[in-house]
Parts: C-alpha cells; sequence; structure tokens
C-alpha cells in the first residue's frame, strides 16, 4: 500500500532521518513509535507532501509519489490528522466535513456562484455524505456548532470525519491520542479498528502505548532518525534495542 | 444560507423602493455612490474575508475597468456594453497572470506587493498621457443605453448600478455557501489542513483574485459611464485603503457587513462635510478602533453589544 | 558628456538610497522584534521634518537643538502608537496588524494635516547652498550631510546591536522571541525599543533629506514604501544588507528617472520590489528562509 525507501531529510546540517524505509501493507493498522526526536512527525510530513526530503523515494500504492503535493495525494486517496487538530475554526462541524468532500465534488466556481442546477444536486450530495461522517464518528449533535469551540477530545473526532469524508484507502494520523483521556483513548482505539474494518490502511504516530500495543497489526520503530525495529507489538516488546532505546541506554 | 437568502430579498425590496422613499437627486446620486463601493468591498471581501488574502492593491483594478471601458467608448468609439465586458476579460487575464506570482507571498509581503501593484497601475494611469488624459483625466464617456433609454439621470443610474450590485451581492452570497465558499474558508483558517483534504489552495487563491479584479473591473466601468469623467485621484492608493476600511469596518467574511461599511463609509463624508479634508482623520481613527474593539466588524459587533446591553443571549450574528 | 551625467545620477541616488536605507533598517529593526510590517513607519519621517521645521521657525531654536527636539518627539509619538495600538491588540493577526499600523498611519498623517496644513514646507539646508565640483558632477553640502548622517547611525547601530546589553537582547527577540521570553529577556520591552530605535532613525531619515526634498504632511507615504522596498531587498536586515538595497535602489531609480522618465521615477522602485518578491523573497543575499514565502 505505502512504502518509503531510503527517505532522508537534512535540516541545516542536522539530520533528522536517515535512510529510512518500510513498508506498510493493505489493511493494517501501523504504528510508527520511537522517542522524542526519533522523526516521526517529519517522516509523516515528507509522505503527505507537506517537507520535500533531501533523499528517498515514497510510492503510494505502487506509485511513485515523492514531491506530489498534499492535494494530489488526497486524490489519490491519502489523508492524515494532525498532532494539534487543524480545525477550520470559523466554520461549522458540518461544513468541515463538507470540505471533506471536495475531491469528490466538482462544482466550479461559476457553476456556484450561479447554483447551477447540478451544482444545487452536489450540494445535496455532499450535505449527506457529511452528515453520514459525522454519524460514522458519532458528533453529528454537534453539527451547527463552530469547530472553533469545540473541547479537543470531539475536535479530534471532527478531524478524523473529515478526513474520512476524503474516502482515503489510507490514513495518516499523527498522535491521535495526544490530548485525550482515557475514555475517550478507548473510544478511539473503537473507531481506528472501525475505520481498518472499511478497508482502510491506517498508519499512526503514537505515544500512547498501551493504545498502540492495543490496535496495531505492525509496528515500525524510530529512534534518532533511524529505522531501529519493525514487527509485531510481541516482537517490538521483546526486541532488546527497543528497550534499550526507550530506558535511554547509551550503547 | 436560506437566513441569508431572505434577507437578501428583503434587501433587494428596500433597495427597490427607496427612490420612492426618498425623493430627492441629491441622495440618489450618493446611493449610487453606495452601490459602486458595495461592489468593490463585496469583491475585496471575497479575497480579504473568505480567502484571507490581503490586497492593497484593488484601487488598480477598479481604475483598470474604468480606463478600459473609457478609452475604448471614446477614443475607439466601442459601444459601452461590448466595452464592459472586454474591459472585465482584460482585467481578469492580467490579474490571473499576477495572482500566481503574488499569491504565493504571505501576510506582510502580499501586503506589499498588491500595494505596489496598485501604485505602478496608478503611476501608468498618470503617465500616459496620449491614452488616458493623464492627470487631467478622461472625460466625454458616455453613458449606458438600453433600448432607447439613456442612463443620465441619477434616479436611472441608481437603478442601473443597484441591479449590478444586487446580482454581486448575491453572486457572493451564493459562492460563499458552496463547495468553493468553503474551500475558500478553509484556506483561510488552516490552509495545509485545506490542502490535505485535496483543496488546490494555490489554484483557488489565484481564481478568487481573478474573480475579484473581475468584479473590480466592472464596478470601474459602470463608474465611468456614470460620471462620464474619470482621472487617475479616484484611483490611487488612498482608494485601497478606504476600501480595506469598508470590508473591516462591515465585517470580514459578511456580504451584507461589506455593504454597511460601503454605506458608512460612503456617507460619513456628506454628513462630515463641515470637516471635508479631515474624514482622513476619521477613517484612521475608525479602523484602528474597529480593528482594537470590534474585530469582527459592525455585523458582529452590533449585535454583540446589544447583547451585552440588554442581556439576550439568541442568535449567532452568523450573516 | 555621458558619463558626467551618469555620475551626476549616481552621486544624486547615492543620497536618497541612504534615505531609502535608514527607513528600510527602521522597518526591518520593528520587524526583526515584534514580526510586523509597520506601515507608519512613513510617517515619522514626515514627523522629523516637520517637526523640524516647527522647532525652527515657532520656537526659534537653532538648528542643533531643532533637530534633537524633533526626534525626541517623533520617538514620542512612536512609543504612544505602540503603546496604544500594538500592545492591546487582542487578536495579533498578520492582517489584523496590517489594518492597525496603517489605521495608524493615516491616523498621523491627518493630524500632521491639522496642524501644518496641505502646503509643502521649505527647511534651509544644514550648511548653505553652495554646489561642490566632484569630477563632472556637481553635489549640494546637504548631500554630504545625508551619507555622513547616515553612516554615523549605521555605525552606531552595529555598536548597539553586538556590543550592548540590550542590542543583543533585541538580536535575541530577532532570532527567537519565545526563546528570548524563557531566559528572561523581557520582550514587550524590545518592543518598546524597537518602536523607539525605528521611530528615531524614521525622524533623522526625514530631517536630513527635508532641506532637498522639502516636506509636507503626506511625504511620508512614498517615502515609507520605498524604505520598505529596500529592506525587502536587503531580506528584512537591520544591518548592511538593507544599506546596499537602499542605496541600490536610490541610484537606480535616479538613474531610471534621468535618463528614461521622471514620471516613472517611483514605478521603478515598485517594480524592482515586485521582481525581487517574484523571485528572491528572502532578499537578495539572504537565505531561503520558508517564514517570509
Amino acid at each position: 500500500m505505502l512504502e518509503v525507501s531510503g527517505i532522508t531529510q537534512i535540516f541545516g546540517g542536522v539530520t533528522a532521518l536517515d535512510s529510512v524505509s518500510f513498508k506498510i501493507a493493505k489493511g493494517d493498522i501501523t504504528g510508527v513509535i520511537g522517542p522524542n526526536g526519533a522523526g516521526k512527525t517529519t517522516l509523516f510530513n515528507i509522505i503527505s507532501g507537506i517537507y520535500h526530503q533531501t533523499a528517498g523515494t515514497v510510492y503510494l500504492e505502487g506509485k511513485d509519489v515523492t514531491g506530489f503535493p498534499p492535494e494530489r495525494l488526497a486524490r489519490l486517496s491519502m489523508v492524515r490528522t494532525f498532532q494539534n487538530i487543524e480545525l477550520f475554526g470559523g466554520m461549522t462541524v458540518l461544513e468541515n466535513v463538507m470540505v471533506g468532500m471536495h475531491t469528490k465534488s466538482t462544482s466550479g466556481l461559476l457553476a456556484c456562484s450561479f447554483k447551477a442546477p447540478w451544482s444545487i444536486s452536489e450540494e445535496r450530495r455532499i450535505r449527506q455524505g457529511a452528515l453520514k461522517w459525522l454519524d460514522f464518528t458519532g458528533i453529528t449533535d454537534l453539527a451547527d456548532q463552530k469547530a472553533g469551540n469545540l473541547p479537543f477530545g470531539k475536535g479530534r473526532l471532527l478531524e478524523i470525519a473529515r478526513a474520512l469524508a476524503v474516502e482515503p484507502r489510507i490514513i495518516l494520523m499523527d498522535e491521535p491520542a495526544a490530548g485525550l483521556n482515557s475514555q475517550e483513548t478507548l473510544a478511539l482505539a473503537a473507531l481506528i479498528k472501525r475505520i481498518r474494518d472499511m478497508d482502510i490502511t491506517v498508519v499512526l504516530v503514537e505515544h500512547d502505548m498501551e493504545l498502540v500495543m492495543d490496535i496495531c497489526d505492525r509496528i515500525v520503530v524510530l529512534n534518532l532518525g533511524k529505522k531501529l525495529a519493525e514487527g509485531t507489538p510481541q516482537q517490538i516488546q521483546e526486541s532488546p534495542e527497543v528497550i534499550a532505546a526507550y530506558l535511554g541506554d547509551d550503547d | 444560507m436560506k437566513k441569508d437568502l431572505l434577507l437578501f430579498s428583503a434587501f433587494a425590496l428596500l433597495v427597490a423602493a427607496a427612490p420612492q422613499l426618498f425623493k430627492g437627486g441629491y441622495l440618489m446620486n450618493v446611493l449610487v455612490f453606495v452601490g459602486i463601493n458595495t461592489m468593490l468591498a463585496v469583491a475585496l471581501n471575497l479575497l480579504l474575508g473568505y480567502a484571507g488574502q490581503i490586497s492593497l492593491g484593488h484601487a488598480g483594478f477598479f481604475g483598470l475597468g474604468a480606463y478600459l471601458s473609457g478609452i475604448m467608448t471614446t477614443t475607439y468609439s466601442i459601444d459601452p456594453w461590448l466595452a464592459m465586458p472586454i474591459a472585465a476579460i482584460v482585467v481578469g487575464i492580467i490579474a490571473c497572470l499576477i495572482g500566481f506570482p503574488v499569491l504565493k507571498l504571505k501576510g506582510h509581503y502580499l501586503a506589499m506587493a498588491t500595494l505596489g501593484l496598485g501604485i505602478i497601475i496608478f503611476i501608468v494611469f498618470n503617465e500616459t498621457v496620449d491614452l488616458t488624459g493623464g492627470p487631467s483625466g478622461l472625460s466625454g464617456i458616455p453613458n449606458l443605453k438600453i433600448a432607447g433609454v439613456t442612463f443620465d439621470s441619477d434616479v436611472k443610474n441608481y437603478y442601473l448600478i443597484w441591479f449590478f450590485t444586487l446580482a454581486v451581492m448575491l453572486f457572493s452570497l451564493n459562492l460563499a455557501n458552496s463547495r468553493v465558499g468553503r474551500a475558500l474558508r478553509a484556506v483561510h483558517d488552516s490552509e495545509i489542513a485545506a490542502q490535505v483534504l485535496g483543496v488546490n489552495a494555490r489554484i483557488l487563491k489565484v481564481q478568487v483574485f481573478t474573480l475579484s479584479a473581475i468584479i473590480s473591473s466592472i464596478a470601474g466601468s459602470l463608474y465611468a459611464h456614470t460620471m462620464t469623467f474619470i482621472s487617475p485621484a479616484s484611483f490611487g492608493f488612498n482608494f485601497s485603503i478606504e476600501l480595506l476600511t469598508m470590508v473591516v469596518i462591515g465585517g470580514l467574511g459578511s456580504i451584507f457587513g461589506s455593504f454597511l461599511g460601503a454605506a458608512l463609509l460612503t456617507l460619513l463624508p456628506e454628513f462630515l462635510r463641515a470637516v471635508n479634508d479631515y474624514d482622513i482623520i476619521i477613517y484612521g481613527a475608525l479602523l484602528m478602533v474597529m480593528v482594537m474593539f470590534m474585530p469582527g466588524g459592525l455585523v458582529r459587533g452590533i449585535p454583540a453589544l446589544y447583547r451585552k446591553i440588554f442581556g439576550q443571549r439568541k442568535g449567532t450574528g452568523n450573516a | 558628456m555621458e558619463f558626467n551625467q551618469i555620475l551626476q545620477y549616481t552621486l544624486s541616488g547615492l543620497s536618497t538610497g541612504a534615505i531609502y536605507a535608514l527607513i528600510g533598517i527602521g522597518f526591518s529593526i520593528i520587524y526583526n522584534a515584534t514580526g510586523i510590517i509597520n506601515f507608519a513607519q512613513g510617517e515619522f519621517v514626515m514627523l522629523g521634518g516637520l517637526l523640524t521645521l516647527s522647532s525652527l521657525q515657532l520656537l526659534k531654536l537653532p538648528l542643533w537643538a531643532a533637530i534633537p527636539v524633533s526626534v525626541a518627539i517623533s520617538t514620542v509619538v512612536g512609543v504612544i502608537f505602540e503603546r496604544l495600538a500594538i500592545r492591546p491588540l487582542r487578536q495579533p493577526t498578520p492582517i489584523n496588524l496590517v489594518i492597525i499600523t496603517i489605521g495608524g498611519s493615516i491616523l498621523i498623517r491627518g493630524l500632521a494635516m491639522l496642524v501644518w496644513g496641505k502646503d509643502t514646507h521649505a527647511i534651509p539646508p544644514f550648511s548653505g547652498d553652495t554646489p561642490i565640483a566632484i569630477g563632472g558632477a556637481t553635489i549640494l553640502p546637504q548631500h554630504l550631510w545625508i551619507l555622513a548622517i547616515t553612516l554615523v547611525i549605521i555605525v552606531f547601530n552595529k555598536f548597539y546591536f553586538y556590543h550592548t546589553i540590550s542590542g543583543k537582547a533585541m538580536r535575541a527577540c530577532a532570532y527567537n522571541r519565545r526563546a528570548a521570553g524563557l531566559v528572561g529577556i523581557d520582550v514587550k520591552r524590545m518592543v518598546l525599543f524597537s518602536f523607539i530605535i525605528s521611530a528615531a532613525m524614521g525622524a533623522v531619515a526625514g530631517i536630513i533629506v527635508a532641506p532637498l526634498t522639502m516636506t509636507a504632511y503626506d511625504v511620508g507615504v512614498m517615502l515609507g514604501l520605498k524604505g520598505f522596498c529596500a529592506a525587502i531587498i536587503g531580506g528584512m536586515s537591520s544591518g548592511i544588507s538593507t544599506v546596499i538595497g537602499g542605496l541600490l535602489l536610490g541610484v537606480l531609480e535616479s538613474l531610471g528617472a534621468g535618463l528614461i522618465s521622471s514620471g516613472y521615477k517611483d514605478a521603478i522602485s515598485f517594480i524592482i520590489l515586485l521582481l525581487i518578491l517574484f523571485i528572491r523573497p528572502q532578499g537578495l543575499f539572504g537565505k531561503a528562509d520558508s517564514e517570509r514565502v
């Protein structure tokens, strides 16, 4: 589904990522973990087309998508969420999700301004679709709230609903459990599994080990910009290198 | 959305009835300017309030429309109704070409680039004397005509201008509540999130910049044909700032707000005849006070103030 | 003949360029300390000139006293502006900051019009107007004053930013405001300082140029914008790059006005501004910086 190969990122002389390669299988939930500064978010930013790496290649469903801008990746069915949720604060919850339907609709500027018949029926379809995703994430009752006024946990759900509206085949989540309480985290775990059950490949960067070990099929461990280990949760938990890295062993 | 259309219908009725309500040629003349300024403020608001991209050069596009129409109809005797769309297309092409490099810039840099653009256009109006008549202006621009009716009186012009103004407002309201309008607002709130969802922010910004310039150009053509005389002084940096003031005072991202801002800034100098040249001080103070105390503009500030004073909790102040 | 002409334009361009450089440095200092492009920067230039005029004519002060008095008053205006407009701003988004500084600039300009009227005023040159011949060209003593004073200010600036505690603290703020705050630098005070320094520099620029170009309530607009062009060419540096930017702009403008057409003089600066913004938004000498693009 997704393959990164030899990804290297150098920021002004500092090597943030050093030749990282791994493959993610279709339908898996894959966790990318590692101590702070391991380069996880940088890696996400590269895969999602926000940064341009110094070297290396990204393949999406076998296609070389290196250097594609985010909007093009969205059309290729890849979407992501952000660590500090990036909502459209001035818009309602429903409108936020409706923006997620952007790639699944076509009315242009003039059609919209002149209310062309096809744009009206498309608008109806967008609204229906958006409501469906609000329902899926369980925030239908908040549809008319300003997104900027949502509590953090609900904002996270909205961001996921909005990403799902793109109808992705792969979704990247950057620390989805950050800032959530334990109850919300449990609900999130269930939600992520339901997303996977829709045949959407999930990749997440996460610090909450309990969550990662619970839901992930495979785990990639990064440390200081390098891939340290890769395997099932079981294998990772038993890996001496990983344990050493997490305990701060300098060897 | 429904609320906006209802409000619009009521507003349109009021506009249609106004000449009956106020029987005075002079006021009609002022209301013609309110109409033109509303069109311009709405155009700038699409860019600034919805897409979040500032322009300090919109007077330039307004002027281009006016001069292109003016020159075509006087020097080349082209029919005004043909000149207007030609001017709009030319301005649209210019805006589109310039839009790509300009809209790569953000914040202050965008402000400065558009400002520079506006000033360059202004200088061209002044210097190409053979074409524009230079600082002393271009006169003898014909009035518009439809089926033998010449738009040469204040009341006729009022209906002409407001026909276009209402059309622009309706057009913009539709746009704001549509797929494209949502994408614009999304780019405003978080460009990166919008891109991740598949919105091509760059193209979208150029599109709305072009649209905004085209509306300004049409307003310019209408201005030229109603005034029959134009000079560069109407299209300088100060007018760009005045437009910005209208949009900010009325309320960013509100079409009706743009009308309020345009009306206030057009009527204010009429009521402040006594202070004449010093209205500039009031503009400056208004801009500062609004940004500091009412950053949402009149359309949001007044309901908020009302609620504060009367302790009511209803209404969200969304227009 | 041709060479003499070019020399002449270059020499007069250098002194206008020095003015642009001073104003540009003022822009950069505030920008680096606060992230704000202060659209009111040009108004300090105007205030410097007009206040000197009043000090000379109304207060009958000698020139050497009138200059510091006007610089001081302009600085006070800068402080008031920062206190009343910038500091209390609740939503300091770039657009709000652009609008508020534009509002401030209009207000200051309007008040100046109220005080000094719309007329253009002349200020006597600092030391006569006997032209001095250089090669085949001539310059006025005031040109030399401008170049000398600019040089002194730039040296002074360099000293302040690199050899005094508060100057170093300002540089720290420019690099990273949050980090500067964390190590105990009073960032708000540094913002105020930046307004004080820029207002003073703007006023000086306005005073030294006034005898050449005359002054009026609205001279600040164009001069301010040109200063901004200089700062952009210099990559918003408060040092030598902006000085080079200013001089370059002054000379190109002067050559363009002399050899092509004086009407397009102002357009030349703005075309340069646009080209720089399109091609090298980080400035002619700067490294790429994603923040500014």
